[in-house]
């Protein structure tokens, strides 16, 4: 599988991705 | 005062710098990486004066950016960063997400990025064989900031989301 972070588009869908996961983790640890 | 200094001129400062790291992070992903790559295929090459002149000032003033930043950061969070950063403070894991995040990025500037960009500008003695894996090593911590920058950007300026009524 081709590395994501070799493309600019790659590296900003990764970011935007790990942003929607974080946001819930954080939800979660704030009680939801 | 002790506030005007640490919450006003503090903010202030953080804010300024990570702009200076953050914008030149992205000066080096969106411009400098592919440009050089165009510039090499050149004939003859034509990337020498921005690995000569740009790069190591640009270098420069990202990495004190990124220390600025952190130190500031920190500065801002007193005597309450360890209450964000352990996530001890259901309030504070915002920002405790966007303080580890910011950290992670800063161990990448100054553990990775800078010591094998002084390999590739040739500041330190390295074969062509330890410059391309320092390369490699480099681009790919610079792209994983570029990524994390995202979510800390987000997580920097989402208090206002967090702790709207509208999820209260």
């Amino acid at each position: 599988m081709k590395n994501p972070l070799d493309t600019l588009w790659g590296t900003v869908i990764t970011g935007l991705v790990l942003t929607v996961v974080l946001y819930y983790l954080a939800r979660a640890m704030m009680g939801g | 005062m002790g506030e005007f200094i640490q919450h006003g001129l503090g903010r202030w400062l953080h804010i300024m710098s990570g702009v200076m790291w953050i914008g030149l992070l992205y000066y080096f992903n969106f411009v400098q990486v592919d440009a050089l790559k165009k510039a090499a295929a050149d004939n003859p090459p034509t990337g020498a004066g921005i690995t000569k002149h740009v790069a190591p000032r640009a270098l420069l003033f990202f990495r004190y950016g990124a220390l600025a930043t952190v130190l500031f950061g920190l500065m801002i969070l007193g005597g309450k960063a360890g209450q964000a950063l352990l996530f001890q403070e259901k309030a504070y894991v915002p920002i405790g997400i966007g303080g580890w995040l910011g950290l992670i990025m800063f161990f990448n500037v100054w553990a990775i990025i800078w010591p094998n960009q002084k390999k590739i500008l040739g500041m330190v003695p390295a074969s062509d064989e330890e410059k391309n894996k320092a390369r490699r090593a480099a681009f790919l911590a610079s792209r994983t900031n570029t990524a994390l920058s995202i979510p800390m950007l987000f997580f920097m300026s989402s208090s206002a989301l967090f702790h709207a009524p509208m999820f209260a």
